[in-house]
Protein backbone atom coordinates (compact mmCIF):
# COMPACT_ATOMS: atom_id res chain seq x y z
CA UNK A 1 0.00 0.00 0.00
CA UNK A 2 1.53 3.17 -1.05
CA UNK A 3 0.70 6.64 1.16
CA UNK A 4 2.34 9.62 0.11
CA UNK A 5 2.43 12.96 1.61
CA UNK A 6 0.64 16.59 1.40
CA UNK A 7 1.81 17.83 -1.66
CA UNK A 8 -0.57 15.90 -3.77
CA UNK A 9 -4.10 16.39 -3.34
CA UNK A 10 -6.50 13.77 -2.75
CA UNK A 11 -7.86 14.09 -6.37
CA UNK A 12 -4.76 13.38 -7.70
CA UNK A 13 -4.14 10.15 -6.02
CA UNK A 14 -7.46 8.69 -6.70
CA UNK A 15 -6.99 9.95 -10.31
CA UNK A 16 -3.43 7.96 -10.13
CA UNK A 17 -4.54 4.80 -8.53
CA UNK A 18 -5.10 2.24 -12.07
CA UNK A 19 -8.05 0.29 -12.53
CA UNK A 20 -11.95 1.19 -11.96
CA UNK A 21 -12.20 2.05 -8.17
CA UNK A 22 -15.81 2.02 -6.61
CA UNK A 23 -18.08 3.79 -3.72
CA UNK A 24 -21.25 1.91 -2.96
CA UNK A 25 -23.87 2.58 -0.20
CA UNK A 26 -26.79 0.70 -0.01
CA UNK A 27 -29.24 2.73 -2.55
CA UNK A 28 -25.77 4.15 -4.89
CA UNK A 29 -23.03 3.27 -6.98
CA UNK A 30 -19.92 6.34 -7.64
CA UNK A 31 -17.48 5.22 -9.70
CA UNK A 32 -14.51 6.95 -8.49
CA UNK A 33 -12.97 7.07 -11.75
CA UNK A 34 -15.80 9.42 -13.55
CA UNK A 35 -13.84 12.22 -10.87
CA UNK A 36 -11.77 12.97 -13.48
CA UNK A 37 -12.94 15.75 -15.42
CA UNK A 38 -16.26 15.47 -12.88
CA UNK A 39 -18.06 16.66 -9.89
CA UNK A 40 -20.48 16.09 -7.80
CA UNK A 41 -20.75 19.69 -6.65
CA UNK A 42 -22.34 21.17 -9.60
CA UNK A 43 -21.48 24.60 -10.69
CA UNK A 44 -21.36 25.56 -7.41
CA UNK A 45 -18.11 24.16 -7.08
CA UNK A 46 -15.71 26.92 -8.16
CA UNK A 47 -17.12 29.17 -5.42
CA UNK A 48 -15.97 26.89 -2.59
CA UNK A 49 -12.40 27.42 -3.60
CA UNK A 50 -10.45 28.91 -0.74
CA UNK A 51 -13.24 28.98 1.74
CA UNK A 52 -13.84 27.08 5.34
CA UNK A 53 -16.24 24.47 4.07
CA UNK A 54 -18.77 22.61 5.95
CA UNK A 55 -19.53 19.32 4.80
CA UNK A 56 -23.03 18.58 5.78
CA UNK A 57 -24.28 16.55 3.47
CA UNK A 58 -26.47 13.93 5.38
CA UNK A 59 -25.93 10.80 2.55
CA UNK A 60 -22.47 9.62 3.19
CA UNK A 61 -21.55 8.88 -0.08
CA UNK A 62 -22.09 12.79 -0.83
CA UNK A 63 -19.76 13.44 2.09
CA UNK A 64 -17.65 10.99 0.82
CA UNK A 65 -16.99 12.24 -2.45
CA UNK A 66 -17.13 16.23 -1.94
CA UNK A 67 -14.07 15.49 0.75
CA UNK A 68 -11.79 13.98 -2.20
CA UNK A 69 -12.94 17.01 -4.69
CA UNK A 70 -12.50 19.91 -1.73
CA UNK A 71 -9.26 18.48 -0.35
CA UNK A 72 -6.49 20.85 -2.29
CA UNK A 73 -9.15 23.65 -2.88
CA UNK A 74 -10.89 24.65 0.33
CA UNK A 75 -9.16 25.96 2.90
CA UNK A 76 -10.84 24.44 5.28
CA UNK A 77 -13.11 21.20 5.07
CA UNK A 78 -15.23 21.17 8.43
CA UNK A 79 -16.42 17.43 8.23
CA UNK A 80 -19.90 17.31 9.92
CA UNK A 81 -20.81 13.38 11.55
CA UNK A 82 -24.06 12.31 11.78
CA UNK A 83 -25.80 13.13 14.97
CA UNK A 84 -24.09 16.54 16.22
CA UNK A 85 -27.16 18.22 17.59
CA UNK A 86 -28.40 20.89 16.04
CA UNK A 87 -27.92 23.46 18.51
CA UNK A 88 -24.01 22.88 18.07
CA UNK A 89 -23.88 23.99 14.86
CA UNK A 90 -23.83 27.44 15.41
CA UNK A 91 -20.85 27.21 17.78
CA UNK A 92 -19.09 24.92 14.92
CA UNK A 93 -19.80 27.75 12.40
CA UNK A 94 -18.37 30.02 14.25
CA UNK A 95 -15.44 28.56 15.58
CA UNK A 96 -14.43 27.40 12.34
CA UNK A 97 -15.26 30.52 9.95
CA UNK A 98 -17.25 28.50 8.23
CA UNK A 99 -18.14 30.16 5.15
CA UNK A 100 -20.05 27.88 3.04
CA UNK A 101 -21.82 24.22 2.91
CA UNK A 102 -21.91 21.41 0.80
CA UNK A 103 -25.57 20.21 1.53
CA UNK A 104 -27.83 17.76 0.03
CA UNK A 105 -31.66 16.80 0.61
CA UNK A 106 -30.84 15.53 4.44
CA UNK A 107 -28.83 18.06 5.67
CA UNK A 108 -29.73 20.21 8.75
CA UNK A 109 -31.19 23.52 8.23
CA UNK A 110 -28.61 25.85 7.71
CA UNK A 111 -30.63 29.18 6.97
CA UNK A 112 -30.25 30.28 10.58
CA UNK A 113 -26.55 30.71 10.55
CA UNK A 114 -26.54 32.97 7.65
CA UNK A 115 -23.69 30.90 5.33
CA UNK A 116 -23.41 32.82 2.32
CA UNK A 117 -22.38 29.82 0.09
CA UNK A 118 -24.62 26.64 -0.05
CA UNK A 119 -23.42 24.01 -2.67
CA UNK A 120 -25.83 21.39 -3.05
CA UNK A 121 -24.81 17.29 -4.07
CA UNK A 122 -26.03 16.41 -7.55
CA UNK A 123 -27.81 12.56 -7.72
CA UNK A 124 -24.48 11.57 -9.34
CA UNK A 125 -20.67 12.93 -10.82
CA UNK A 126 -21.70 15.43 -14.03
CA UNK A 127 -18.99 16.19 -15.81
CA UNK A 128 -17.03 19.56 -15.59
CA UNK A 129 -15.05 21.51 -18.07
CA UNK A 130 -11.50 21.04 -16.22
CA UNK A 131 -10.35 19.93 -13.09
CA UNK A 132 -9.18 22.59 -10.57
CA UNK A 133 -5.80 23.27 -9.84
CA UNK A 134 -4.76 22.21 -6.39
CA UNK A 135 -2.82 24.71 -4.47
CA UNK A 136 -3.44 24.90 -1.37
CA UNK A 137 -2.56 22.44 1.77
CA UNK A 138 -6.10 21.66 3.28
CA UNK A 139 -6.92 21.65 6.85
CA UNK A 140 -9.35 18.73 7.64
CA UNK A 141 -11.45 19.32 11.11
CA UNK A 142 -12.95 16.22 12.97
CA UNK A 143 -16.18 17.37 14.63
CA UNK A 144 -15.30 14.58 17.76
CA UNK A 145 -18.65 14.18 20.68
CA UNK A 146 -16.00 14.56 24.19
CA UNK A 147 -17.51 13.15 26.80
CA UNK A 148 -19.32 16.14 27.88
CA UNK A 149 -21.35 16.26 24.75
CA UNK A 150 -19.48 19.43 23.86
CA UNK A 151 -17.98 18.59 19.74
CA UNK A 152 -14.45 19.06 20.06
CA UNK A 153 -13.30 19.79 17.02
CA UNK A 154 -9.73 18.77 15.69
CA UNK A 155 -7.39 20.21 13.10
CA UNK A 156 -5.85 17.20 11.06
CA UNK A 157 -4.28 17.78 7.50
CA UNK A 158 -4.14 15.09 4.45
CA UNK A 159 -0.45 14.18 5.61
CA UNK A 160 -1.34 13.49 9.33
CA UNK A 161 -4.25 11.58 8.33
CA UNK A 162 -2.52 9.14 5.65
CA UNK A 163 1.17 8.83 7.16
CA UNK A 164 2.47 5.90 6.36
CA UNK A 165 1.90 3.17 8.79
CA UNK A 166 4.11 -0.62 7.89
CA UNK A 167 0.89 -2.37 5.98
CA UNK A 168 -0.42 -4.57 8.45
CA UNK A 169 -2.80 -5.61 6.18
CA UNK A 170 -2.65 -8.04 3.34
CA UNK A 171 -2.42 -6.87 -0.08
CA UNK A 172 -2.66 -9.73 -2.48
CA UNK A 173 -5.18 -9.65 -4.97
CA UNK A 174 -7.93 -6.77 -5.49
CA UNK A 175 -8.81 -4.99 -2.41
CA UNK A 176 -12.42 -4.17 -1.46
CA UNK A 177 -12.81 -2.33 1.96
CA UNK A 178 -15.44 -2.36 4.76
CA UNK A 179 -16.47 -0.68 7.41
CA UNK A 180 -18.79 -0.17 10.08
CA UNK A 181 -18.15 3.25 11.07
CA UNK A 182 -19.44 6.13 9.25
CA UNK A 183 -16.78 7.71 7.18
CA UNK A 184 -17.16 10.62 9.00
CA UNK A 185 -15.76 9.68 12.07
CA UNK A 186 -11.71 9.31 12.59
CA UNK A 187 -12.32 5.41 12.24
CA UNK A 188 -13.97 5.00 9.45
CA UNK A 189 -12.03 8.21 7.16
CA UNK A 190 -8.62 6.28 8.28
CA UNK A 191 -10.50 3.12 6.32
CA UNK A 192 -11.72 5.57 3.38
CA UNK A 193 -8.90 7.19 2.33
CA UNK A 194 -6.76 3.92 3.18
CA UNK A 195 -8.66 2.43 0.15
CA UNK A 196 -8.77 5.74 -1.83
CA UNK A 197 -4.60 6.14 -1.33
CA UNK A 198 -4.60 2.21 -1.99
CA UNK A 199 -6.53 1.73 -4.83
CA UNK A 200 -9.09 -0.21 -3.25
CA UNK A 201 -13.40 -0.11 -3.55
CA UNK A 202 -15.21 0.35 -0.42
CA UNK A 203 -18.65 -0.25 0.93
CA UNK A 204 -20.17 2.20 3.18
CA UNK A 205 -22.71 1.73 6.09
CA UNK A 206 -25.82 2.91 5.74
CA UNK A 207 -27.56 4.05 9.12
CA UNK A 208 -30.79 2.60 8.60
CA UNK A 209 -29.83 -0.67 7.16
CA UNK A 210 -29.80 -3.91 9.36
CA UNK A 211 -26.53 -5.47 10.76
CA UNK A 212 -28.11 -8.59 8.44
CA UNK A 213 -28.58 -6.64 5.07
CA UNK A 214 -25.37 -5.16 5.92
CA UNK A 215 -23.30 -8.16 5.61
CA UNK A 216 -25.15 -9.59 2.74
CA UNK A 217 -24.19 -6.34 1.09
CA UNK A 218 -21.01 -6.59 1.97
CA UNK A 219 -20.58 -10.04 0.90
CA UNK A 220 -22.20 -9.76 -2.67
CA UNK A 221 -19.24 -6.31 -3.37
CA UNK A 222 -16.62 -9.71 -2.02
CA UNK A 223 -15.31 -7.70 0.97
CA UNK A 224 -11.82 -8.64 1.69
CA UNK A 225 -10.63 -5.98 4.25
CA UNK A 226 -13.23 -4.76 6.91
CA UNK A 227 -13.13 -2.81 10.07
CA UNK A 228 -14.98 -1.70 12.78
CA UNK A 229 -15.16 -1.36 16.78
CA UNK A 230 -15.01 -4.52 19.19
CA UNK A 231 -18.60 -3.87 19.86
CA UNK A 232 -19.55 -3.67 16.03
CA UNK A 233 -18.00 -7.22 15.56
CA UNK A 234 -19.62 -8.75 18.28
CA UNK A 235 -23.33 -7.92 16.89
CA UNK A 236 -22.19 -8.82 13.56
CA UNK A 237 -20.60 -12.13 15.20
CA UNK A 238 -24.16 -12.58 16.96
CA UNK A 239 -25.78 -12.28 13.72
CA UNK A 240 -26.47 -15.31 11.30
CA UNK A 241 -25.55 -13.71 8.09
CA UNK A 242 -22.23 -13.53 9.23
CA UNK A 243 -21.55 -16.53 7.02
CA UNK A 244 -22.20 -14.06 4.14
CA UNK A 245 -18.47 -12.23 4.39
CA UNK A 246 -14.71 -13.95 3.99
CA UNK A 247 -12.50 -10.91 5.03
CA UNK A 248 -9.21 -11.60 4.43
CA UNK A 249 -8.63 -8.71 7.20
CA UNK A 250 -10.33 -8.35 9.88
CA UNK A 251 -9.42 -4.78 11.98
CA UNK A 252 -10.86 -3.69 15.00
CA UNK A 253 -10.10 -0.87 16.28
CA UNK A 254 -11.65 2.42 18.48
CA UNK A 255 -11.55 0.42 21.80
CA UNK A 256 -9.82 -2.38 23.64
CA UNK A 257 -10.60 -5.81 22.03
CA UNK A 258 -10.06 -8.21 24.22
CA UNK A 259 -9.14 -11.87 24.12
CA UNK A 260 -12.57 -12.77 23.60
CA UNK A 261 -13.37 -11.08 20.19
CA UNK A 262 -9.98 -12.15 19.07
CA UNK A 263 -10.91 -15.63 20.09
CA UNK A 264 -14.36 -15.42 18.15
CA UNK A 265 -13.08 -13.55 15.40
CA UNK A 266 -10.55 -16.37 15.00
CA UNK A 267 -12.84 -19.07 14.87
CA UNK A 268 -15.46 -17.42 12.62
CA UNK A 269 -12.70 -16.71 10.27
CA UNK A 270 -9.70 -18.89 10.38
CA UNK A 271 -7.65 -18.01 7.39
CA UNK A 272 -7.98 -14.14 8.24
CA UNK A 273 -5.84 -11.45 9.21
CA UNK A 274 -7.27 -10.20 12.99
CA UNK A 275 -5.47 -7.15 13.55
CA UNK A 276 -6.45 -4.19 16.62
CA UNK A 277 -4.76 -1.29 15.79
CA UNK A 278 -4.67 1.67 18.90
CA UNK A 279 -6.03 5.40 17.32
CA UNK A 280 -7.74 8.16 18.44
CA UNK A 281 -8.91 11.60 17.07
CA UNK A 282 -6.58 13.25 18.43
CA UNK A 283 -3.31 10.93 18.27
CA UNK A 284 -3.90 9.44 15.39
CA UNK A 285 -3.16 5.52 14.26
CA UNK A 286 -0.25 4.38 16.85
CA UNK A 287 0.04 1.03 15.87
CA UNK A 288 -1.40 -2.55 14.80
CA UNK A 289 -1.63 -5.60 16.25
CA UNK A 290 -1.42 -8.80 14.45
CA UNK A 291 -0.73 -11.72 16.75
CA UNK A 292 -4.34 -12.51 17.83
CA UNK A 293 -3.50 -11.66 21.49
CA UNK A 294 -4.99 -8.94 23.69
CA UNK A 295 -2.72 -6.19 24.12
CA UNK A 296 0.48 -5.51 23.01
CA UNK A 297 4.40 -5.62 22.95
CA UNK A 298 5.66 -3.96 25.72
CA UNK A 299 8.33 -3.23 23.57
CA UNK A 300 6.63 -1.02 21.90
CA UNK A 301 7.87 1.84 24.18
CA UNK A 302 12.08 0.84 23.54
CA UNK A 303 12.13 2.32 19.69
CA UNK A 304 10.28 4.82 17.87
CA UNK A 305 8.28 2.86 15.40
CA UNK A 306 6.42 4.00 12.03
CA UNK A 307 7.27 7.48 13.51
CA UNK A 308 5.12 6.85 16.81
CA UNK A 309 7.43 7.39 20.32
CA UNK A 310 5.12 6.09 23.23
CA UNK A 311 5.86 6.93 26.69
CA UNK A 312 3.66 6.13 30.05
CA UNK A 313 2.77 9.24 32.45
CA UNK A 314 0.80 9.10 35.56
CA UNK A 315 -0.95 5.24 34.14
CA UNK A 316 -1.63 7.02 30.77
CA UNK A 317 -0.25 6.15 27.33
CA UNK A 318 1.31 9.77 25.76
CA UNK A 319 1.83 9.58 22.21
CA UNK A 320 3.87 11.99 19.70
CA UNK A 321 3.86 11.03 16.26
CA UNK A 322 3.64 12.09 12.46
CA UNK A 323 0.17 11.38 12.66
CA UNK A 324 -0.72 13.27 15.35
CA UNK A 325 -3.61 16.00 15.10
CA UNK A 326 -2.21 19.35 14.85
CA UNK A 327 -4.44 21.41 17.27
CA UNK A 328 -7.83 21.83 18.54
CA UNK A 329 -9.36 24.27 16.47
CA UNK A 330 -10.19 25.84 20.08
CA UNK A 331 -6.33 26.76 20.42
CA UNK A 332 -7.60 27.95 23.92
CA UNK A 333 -7.16 24.55 24.54
CA UNK A 334 -3.90 22.46 23.90
CA UNK A 335 -3.82 19.10 22.14
CA UNK A 336 -0.49 18.17 22.98
CA UNK A 337 1.81 18.88 25.85
CA UNK A 338 4.87 20.96 25.54
CA UNK A 339 7.00 18.27 24.47
CA UNK A 340 4.69 17.64 21.57
CA UNK A 341 3.07 14.20 23.42
CA UNK A 342 -0.60 13.76 23.60
CA UNK A 343 -2.45 12.24 26.61
CA UNK A 344 -4.84 9.69 24.88
CA UNK A 345 -6.28 9.31 28.76
CA UNK A 346 -6.22 5.27 28.32
CA UNK A 347 -4.39 3.99 31.07
CA UNK A 348 -1.79 1.08 30.54
CA UNK A 349 -0.70 -1.76 32.24
CA UNK A 350 2.24 -3.88 31.97
CA UNK A 351 2.50 -7.27 32.65
CA UNK A 352 5.45 -9.05 32.17
CA UNK A 353 6.36 -8.92 28.51
CA UNK A 354 2.81 -7.00 27.01
CA UNK A 355 1.06 -4.03 27.63
CA UNK A 356 -2.96 -4.43 28.78
CA UNK A 357 -5.42 -1.33 28.29
CA UNK A 358 -7.50 -0.97 31.70
CA UNK A 359 -9.86 1.36 30.76
CA UNK A 360 -10.35 5.32 30.53
CA UNK A 361 -8.66 8.02 32.89
CA UNK A 362 -12.24 9.16 33.91
CA UNK A 363 -13.80 5.81 34.21
CA UNK A 364 -12.64 4.16 37.16
CA UNK A 365 -15.70 3.39 39.75
CA UNK A 366 -14.62 3.83 43.16
CA UNK A 367 -15.26 1.04 45.56
CA UNK A 368 -14.26 1.98 49.29
CA UNK A 369 -11.43 3.79 48.50
CA UNK A 370 -10.29 0.91 45.59
CA UNK A 371 -10.34 1.82 42.32
CA UNK A 372 -11.72 -0.41 39.40
CA UNK A 373 -11.92 0.42 35.62
CA UNK A 374 -15.07 -1.45 33.94
CA UNK A 375 -12.82 -2.74 31.16
CA UNK A 376 -10.90 -5.08 33.48
CA UNK A 377 -13.78 -6.87 34.02
CA UNK A 378 -15.59 -7.07 31.18
CA UNK A 379 -12.28 -8.33 29.76
CA UNK A 380 -12.93 -11.11 32.18
CA UNK A 381 -16.98 -11.53 31.87
CA UNK A 382 -16.63 -11.78 28.28
CA UNK A 383 -13.93 -14.83 28.18
CA UNK A 384 -16.82 -16.49 29.99
CA UNK A 385 -18.30 -19.37 27.27
CA UNK A 386 -21.84 -18.02 27.57
CA UNK A 387 -21.50 -13.94 27.28
CA UNK A 388 -21.61 -12.33 24.18
CA UNK A 389 -20.43 -8.96 25.23
CA UNK A 390 -20.75 -7.11 29.23
CA UNK A 391 -20.87 -3.65 30.18
CA UNK A 392 -19.90 -3.37 33.96
CA UNK A 393 -20.57 0.46 35.69
CA UNK A 394 -20.91 1.40 39.11
CA UNK A 395 -24.20 1.47 41.13
CA UNK A 396 -24.08 4.12 44.04
CA UNK A 397 -23.75 1.96 47.71
CA UNK A 398 -24.53 3.18 51.11
CA UNK A 399 -21.86 1.49 52.30
CA UNK A 400 -19.02 1.54 49.94
CA UNK A 401 -20.02 4.65 48.09
CA UNK A 402 -20.26 2.50 44.91
CA UNK A 403 -19.60 -1.53 43.58
CA UNK A 404 -19.97 -3.00 40.56
CA UNK A 405 -22.29 -4.02 38.83
CA UNK A 406 -22.67 -5.85 35.55
CA UNK A 407 -24.81 -6.12 32.34
CA UNK A 408 -24.91 -9.03 30.28
CA UNK A 409 -25.71 -10.24 26.93
CA UNK A 410 -25.35 -14.31 26.70
CA UNK A 411 -24.37 -15.75 23.35
CA UNK A 412 -27.11 -17.47 23.32
CA UNK A 413 -30.35 -18.93 25.02
CA UNK A 414 -31.53 -15.57 26.11
CA UNK A 415 -34.37 -16.83 27.11
CA UNK A 416 -33.61 -19.27 29.76
CA UNK A 417 -35.68 -20.44 32.79
CA UNK A 418 -35.17 -18.53 35.79
CA UNK A 419 -33.31 -21.83 37.66
CA UNK A 420 -30.89 -21.74 34.77
CA UNK A 421 -30.11 -18.03 34.72
CA UNK A 422 -29.65 -18.24 38.40
CA UNK A 423 -26.61 -21.50 37.51
CA UNK A 424 -25.39 -18.94 34.37
CA UNK A 425 -25.17 -15.96 36.96
CA UNK A 426 -23.02 -18.59 39.58
CA UNK A 427 -20.93 -19.70 37.40
CA UNK A 428 -20.12 -16.23 35.70
CA UNK A 429 -19.40 -15.14 39.21
CA UNK A 430 -17.16 -17.97 40.31
CA UNK A 431 -15.50 -17.11 36.63
CA UNK A 432 -14.68 -13.88 38.20
CA UNK A 433 -13.71 -14.51 41.39
CA UNK A 434 -11.42 -16.74 40.17
CA UNK A 435 -9.87 -14.10 37.88
CA UNK A 436 -9.94 -10.95 39.89
CA UNK A 437 -9.63 -9.44 43.47
CA UNK A 438 -13.24 -9.72 45.86
CA UNK A 439 -13.39 -5.88 45.05
CA UNK A 440 -13.74 -6.29 41.37
CA UNK A 441 -16.28 -9.25 41.26
CA UNK A 442 -19.93 -7.73 40.37
CA UNK A 443 -22.03 -7.56 43.56
CA UNK A 444 -24.64 -8.08 40.81
CA UNK A 445 -25.47 -9.46 37.16
CA UNK A 446 -28.28 -8.44 35.14
CA UNK A 447 -29.27 -10.51 31.57
CA UNK A 448 -30.05 -7.95 29.09
CA UNK A 449 -30.92 -8.61 25.24
CA UNK A 450 -28.54 -6.32 24.25
CA UNK A 451 -26.37 -3.24 24.81
CA UNK A 452 -26.43 0.15 23.18
CA UNK A 453 -24.03 0.91 20.79
CA UNK A 454 -23.38 4.86 20.23
CA UNK A 455 -22.82 5.85 16.47
CA UNK A 456 -19.28 6.17 17.06
CA UNK A 457 -19.17 2.03 17.09
CA UNK A 458 -18.17 2.47 20.97
CA UNK A 459 -20.39 0.73 23.79
CA UNK A 460 -22.86 2.98 25.47
CA UNK A 461 -21.60 4.46 29.11
CA UNK A 462 -23.70 6.04 31.33
CA UNK A 463 -22.32 6.96 34.90
CA UNK A 464 -24.10 5.28 37.04
CA UNK B 1 -40.38 -16.17 50.65
CA UNK B 2 -40.29 -13.89 53.66
CA UNK B 3 -37.60 -10.66 53.48
CA UNK B 4 -35.92 -12.05 56.60
CA UNK B 5 -35.33 -15.71 55.11
CA UNK B 6 -34.20 -13.77 51.50
CA UNK B 7 -32.13 -11.65 53.75
CA UNK B 8 -30.85 -14.73 55.64
CA UNK B 9 -29.94 -16.70 52.42
CA UNK B 10 -28.14 -13.91 50.97
CA UNK B 11 -26.24 -13.59 53.77
CA UNK B 12 -24.92 -17.01 53.01
CA UNK B 13 -24.78 -16.87 49.75
CA UNK B 14 -22.08 -13.55 49.80
CA UNK B 15 -20.18 -14.96 52.86
CA UNK B 16 -19.89 -18.17 50.77
CA UNK B 17 -18.30 -16.41 48.01
CA UNK B 18 -16.12 -14.27 50.21
CA UNK B 19 -14.98 -17.26 51.97
CA UNK B 20 -16.50 -16.09 55.61
CA UNK B 21 -18.36 -18.52 58.12
CA UNK B 22 -21.27 -16.60 59.86
CA UNK B 23 -21.97 -17.13 63.18
CA UNK B 24 -25.87 -18.62 64.06
CA UNK B 25 -28.19 -16.18 62.22
CA UNK B 26 -30.13 -14.59 65.41
CA UNK B 27 -32.27 -11.46 65.60
CA UNK B 28 -29.72 -10.56 68.04
CA UNK B 29 -26.53 -10.85 66.52
CA UNK B 30 -24.16 -7.92 65.96
CA UNK B 31 -23.57 -6.93 62.88
CA UNK B 32 -20.18 -5.86 63.19
CA UNK B 33 -19.85 -9.29 64.59
CA UNK B 34 -21.26 -11.32 61.83
CA UNK B 35 -17.93 -11.87 59.47
CA UNK B 36 -18.95 -10.10 56.59
CA UNK B 37 -16.85 -7.23 56.15
CA UNK B 38 -18.13 -3.54 54.78
CA UNK B 39 -17.26 -4.82 50.92
CA UNK B 40 -19.32 -7.52 51.87
CA UNK B 41 -22.50 -5.92 53.37
CA UNK B 42 -22.11 -3.34 50.06
CA UNK B 43 -22.43 -6.41 48.05
CA UNK B 44 -25.68 -7.74 50.03
CA UNK B 45 -27.11 -4.62 50.27
CA UNK B 46 -26.76 -4.89 46.28
CA UNK B 47 -28.18 -7.97 46.17
CA UNK B 48 -30.91 -6.91 48.00
CA UNK B 49 -31.88 -4.61 45.71
CA UNK B 50 -32.06 -6.71 42.71
CA UNK B 51 -34.31 -9.61 44.92
CA UNK B 52 -36.64 -7.42 46.83
CA UNK B 53 -36.43 -3.88 44.54
CA UNK B 54 -35.62 -1.96 47.39
CA UNK B 55 -32.08 -0.04 48.85
CA UNK B 56 -33.99 1.33 51.94
CA UNK B 57 -30.36 2.92 52.98
CA UNK B 58 -30.02 5.11 49.87
CA UNK B 59 -33.39 5.64 49.79
CA UNK B 60 -33.88 6.88 53.26
CA UNK B 61 -33.47 10.57 53.96
CA UNK B 62 -31.67 10.11 57.70
CA UNK B 63 -29.08 8.41 57.84
CA UNK B 64 -29.92 4.48 59.35
CA UNK B 65 -27.37 2.27 60.94
CA UNK B 66 -29.09 -0.74 62.19
CA UNK B 67 -26.68 -2.52 64.97
CA UNK B 68 -27.90 -6.26 64.96
CA UNK B 69 -29.76 -8.50 62.14
CA UNK B 70 -33.19 -7.74 63.79
CA UNK B 71 -32.70 -4.20 62.98
CA UNK B 72 -31.42 -4.95 59.85
CA UNK B 73 -34.45 -7.16 58.59
CA UNK B 74 -37.12 -4.59 60.11
CA UNK B 75 -34.93 -1.79 57.85
CA UNK B 76 -36.03 -3.99 54.35
CA UNK B 77 -39.37 -4.86 56.13
CA UNK B 78 -40.20 -0.81 56.97
CA UNK B 79 -38.90 0.20 53.28
CA UNK B 80 -41.48 -2.19 51.54
CA UNK B 81 -44.35 -0.90 53.09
Amino acid sequence: MSMAGSETALRDHVAAAPGQRWLWDRDRSICLTDLHRGTILGAGFPSLAGGSVLVAAENQINAAIALIELDGVARRVVILPPGVEFGHLAEIVAAAQVDAAVVDNGSPPLKTLGLPVQVCCESSIIPASEDPASRVCTEWVLVTSGTTGVPKMVVHNLASLTAPLQAASPADGATVWGTFYDIRRYGGLQIYLRALLGGASLVLSNPEESVADHLARLGQHGVTHLSGTPSHWRRALMNPAIEKIAPRYVRLSGEIADQAILDGLRATFPQAVIGHAYASTEAGVAFDVNDGRAGFPADYFAATRDGVEMKIVDGSLRIRSPRTALAYLDTAQALAGADGFVDTGDIVEQDGDRCFFAGRKGGIINIGGMKVHPEEVEAVINRHPRVRMSLVRGRQSPITGSVVVADVVLSSGQDLESKRQIEVKSDILKFCSDALPRHKVPASISFVPKLDVAATGKLVRRQG
Amino acid sequence: MSVKLTIMQQMEQVAREHGKILPPLKEDLVLANCGLDSLGFAVLVARLEDTLGIDPFTAAEDAIFPITLGDFVKVYEHGRQ
